[in-house]
């Protein structure tokens, strides 16, 4: 066992486990983050993509050994915590470890009336709701972590650049339609806001 | 997962740490994980006790024009290579095998070094350092050598390195009026494993003019990345004509003796390595 230190969702967190262990199993098993979820296991679906130090990941392809010092992000971070959201933030399993997620985001789904009910939730997860990107969702946190990474790095609405930044991500509902409309829906509103 | 299959794992940070943990054999190296990884979690093998991170070893990055050559450190990653101003002025068909590798997630982590110590035979650079006549520097305690690409991968998924030893950099000369062309046939454009793999290089003084020094690696077709001689011999001294290329594509079909496993058929791999083959013939020649 080894002590690792790294940043999850901006939040300090301290894990003692084997150096070899998943990334993606320091998150779901000792951190109790399970909005990360697990596909294939083979770096196949994407449906783990997380960011490490800023680009997408697939958290069962890399060894905590090599987070260590490192930031990562996870869809727990994406939605600010809303009003009257008492769910709770943190890892709640048997890792040691401090408030690594900024809020579950679901405390703005209760009530689905326009976005007046979804205050908390970040311009991509909007997005998707209102295009339909989701359906079953199981990859929907990785095909919105894989976005977030092409948006950061300036990617706009254009769908050819939108399906590349994406190819690492299985979806086996939607037909990718609806999410390669939402990420250029929320590229198109990134920009607007930003000029 | 239950604890065996975690191994421990040491993560140094200069290259003599490194070197004295790769002593003990039982000790295996880790670069981006990308292949190591879904060995471990599908129990291919049975897992080393202790592992040696290379992620902290900031030796082994960067990329590098120097004598005549352009140096990459082994941990150089795909996407580096893509975003590399260098890699794409003077290696635009390394630039190009690393867009055509599984996609951004695989891209940001697999390391042109791990593409190399892996030594799958659908390896996508392999027949790009083939075809450009790439070497391998190779250190250990012991000091370090080089080992050119073509006599590194010596049988299915075996390679010159010792087990002590670690890959450092990939050197690939530049060659003046060089010409290179690349094209991977997969199920899909991202994230699958070729069935062909192909590599072209060779110099001419024009379009229409005669080539030299050709070089031709193919991946996926045998228990290594190999290159082809008796096709590179009928491509020699030719212009990309029709006839060279009818004359080159008959040559490789007759030459190769591809895998036949789950992903393509013998024959189906003999065929569309020919056509690719007179394809980028076709597309050199203008016709």
């Amino acid at each position: 066992m080894t002590t690792y230190r790294f940043t999850v969702n901006a939040a300090h967190v301290e894990v003692e486990v084997p150096g070899m262990r998943r990334l993606l199993d320091v998150l779901r098993e000792d951190l109790a983050l399970t909005g990360t979820k697990e596909g294939c296991g083979e770096g196949e679906c994407g449906a783990c993509t997380v960011l490490l130090d800023g680009l997408a990941v697939d958290a069962c392809l890399v060894p905590v050994c090599q987070v260590d010092g490192s930031a990562v992000a996870t869809v727990e971070g994406l939605a600010t915590r809303s009003a009257g959201d008492a769910g709770p933030v943190g890892p709640v399993g048997p890792g040691r470890a401090s408030s690594p997620g900024r809020a579950s985001g679901t405390g703005g789904l209760g009530g689905l009336g326009g976005l007046g009910g979804l205050g908390g939730l970040d311009g991509l997860q909007v997005a998707f709701l209102e295009t339909g990107g989701a359906q079953c969702g199981i990859c929907t946190p990785g095909m919105l972590m894989a976005a977030h990474a092409y948006l950061d790095a300036g990617g706009g609405p254009d769908h050819d650049a939108i399906r590349e930044a994406i190819a690492g991500n299985l979806c086996r509902c939607t037909g990718y339609t609806k999410i390669i409309e939402a990420i250029a829906l929320a590229a198109t509103r990134r920009a607007r806001s930003i000029s | 997962m239950n604890g065996s299959l975690e191994p421990e794992a040491i993560s140094p940070r200069h290259l003599d740490e490194a070197y004295a943990a790769l002593a003990d054999p039982a000790t295996r190296p880790i670069a981006g994980g990308t292949d190591m990884m879904v060995a471990l979690a599908g129990e291919f093998a049975e897992p080393p006790p202790r592992v040696v991170n290379l992620w902290r070893l900031d030796a082994l990055r960067g990329i590098t024009i120097d004598g005549g050559a352009v140096s990459l450190g082994a941990l150089t990653t795909f996407t580096q290579i893509r975003q590399s101003a260098l890699c794409r002025e003077h290696l635009p068909v390394l630039v190009e095998a690393a867009a055509a590798i599984g996609a951004a997630q695989i891209q940001n982590r697999g390391t042109l070094g791990g593409n190399i110590v892996n030594a799958s035979p659908a390896g996508d650079t392999l027949p790009v350092l083939l075809a450009l006549d790439a070497s391998f520097v190779c250190g250990s305690s012991f000091g370090e050598r080089t080992i050119p690409a073509e006599s590194f991968w010596i049988d299915y998924r075996r390679t010159a390195l010792a087990d002590h030893e670690l890959l450092l950099a990939i050197r690939i000369p530049l060659a003046a009026g060089r010409e290179t062309r690349f094209r991977k046939v997969g199920t899909r454009r991202a994230q699958s494993i070729s069935k062909v793999v192909l590599a072209l290089s060779y110099r001419d003084a024009g379009p229409a003019e005669p080539w030299t020094a050709v070089r031709l690696a193919l991946g996926s077709v045998a228990a290594t990345p190999i290159r082809a001689r008796q096709t590179e011999a009928a491509l020699e001294g030719r212009p990309p004509t029709p006839e060279t290329a009818d004359k080159a594509a008959e040559t490789l079909a007759a030459e190769l003796d591809p895998i036949d496993d789950v992903r393509s058929t013998t024959e189906y791999r003999r065929i569309v390595a020919a056509r690719v083959l007179h394809r980028l013939i076709r597309e050199a020649g203008g016709w």
